[in-house]
């Protein structure tokens, strides 16, 4: 078995590697669904204009939302999606730790609309920024591995490489390339987040040795996305396994697994 | 006064960011706010005095990736 490894997120330590985004599921009760089956301890959630202002006094989605997630018990792991500048991220991150009352913030400066990619540069400097200022920063980054250095000299101390483009469902586009992070970074939190579209996926990342994986889309566009959330947590608890039970390197060629020795000669 | 509120013109007659949040119906409410792209912490809203035409963003918890 791998030596037991002791990487924790900024010190928490979750029984459960699946992270899990709240958007875009049916209803709040199938998120709550979600979360509850497949033992999640960690959501991302944001922070957007509510709709209807004027009716705040009453009560808007977005005080309905929090109190779901409260009464759900988990940590939150508060984005800043959307946001394409270093000012606009390090706002929405102020904003943000005072609104959920956590210095955990998923930092997210987008690049570029197609592939929504990381804007890596600005994403240092912001990483940089905001650990100055207390902040435990969650960088959603690219697998390249001088990147990963930056950010980490920034003051991260967990890297989250994409497997994907957002919401794409392709699973490791560079399965090489984060391989070659975790060897990198042996000692470093390794979160995959984003693209993943199978529990498979889950399941590859975790044998590659990564950390957990954080996703959303996959589970909340499901057909069924309580049951899918659960696979995902079945497959992320197997690929940990396998990470641990130490996987056989691969060969081009068969190496028969009966015994040649002791067998009958028969022609 | 006229302010841009979160992207739309909205009148109104206060004249500090918490008069404003209690005159919309925000007081009590778990919201955080920025004046002018700048974040203002809560414990500031009474001291953050606002003016004709200020981009105002009031951010309530949502759902996200």
């Amino acid at each position: 078995m791998q030596m037991p490894v002791t990487r924790t997120f900024y010190g928490f330590e979750p029984k459960s590697r699946l992270f899990l985004g709240t958007a875009r599921y049916p209803s709040p009760a199938i998120l709550a669904d979600a979360v509850r089956r497949s033992g999640v301890e960690v959501v991302t959630v944001s922070l957007r204009r509510e709709a209807g202002q004027n009716n705040a006094g009453e009560g808007g989605a977005g005080q309905a939302f929090w109190a779901l997630i409260r009464e759900l018990g988990v940590r939150v792991l508060p984005n800043t999606a959307g946001c394409y500048t270093v000012k606009e991220a390090v706002t929405t991150a102020h904003m943000a730790r005072e609104v959920f009352g956590t210095n955990w913030i998923k930092l997210e400066v987008i690049g570029e609309e197609d592939t929504l990619q990381p804007d890596v540069v600005g994403l240092i400097e912001a990483a940089r920024i905001l650990s100055e200022d207390g902040f435990q920063v969650f960088p959603y980054t690219t697998e390249d591995i001088v990147v990963g250095g930056r950010l980490l000299d920034a003051g991260c101390e967990v890297l989250m490489p994409w497997g994907a483009p957002i919401g794409s469902g392709r699973g490791l586009n560079n399965a090489y390339g984060l391989r070659t992070m975790r060897q990198h970074f042996p000692d470093i939190p390794l979160v995959v987040d984003a693209g993943l579209g199978l529990p498979s996926h889950a399941a590859q990342a975790m044998e590659l040795g990564y950390d957990a994986i954080l996703l959303n889309t996959a589970v909340a566009k499901a057909g069924d996305p309580a049951l899918m959330a659960e696979a995902f947590a079945k497959a992320i608890v197997a690929g940990r396994e396998a990470w641990q039970a130490q996987p056989i390197e691969a060969r081009d060629m068969a190496a028969p697994s009966t015994p040649v020795m002791g067998k009958a000669f028969l022609s | 006064m006229t302010l841009l509120l979160n992207g739309e013109p909205q009148e109104v007659s206060a004249l500090t960011l918490a008069a404003v949040l209690a005159e919309l119906g925000y007081a009590g409410k778990v919201v955080a706010t920025a004046v002018n792209g700048d974040f203002v912490a809560a414990r500031r809203r009474e001291a953050c005095q606002l003016a004709e035409g200020d981009r105002v963003e009031i951010l309530a918890p949502m759902q996200g990736g």
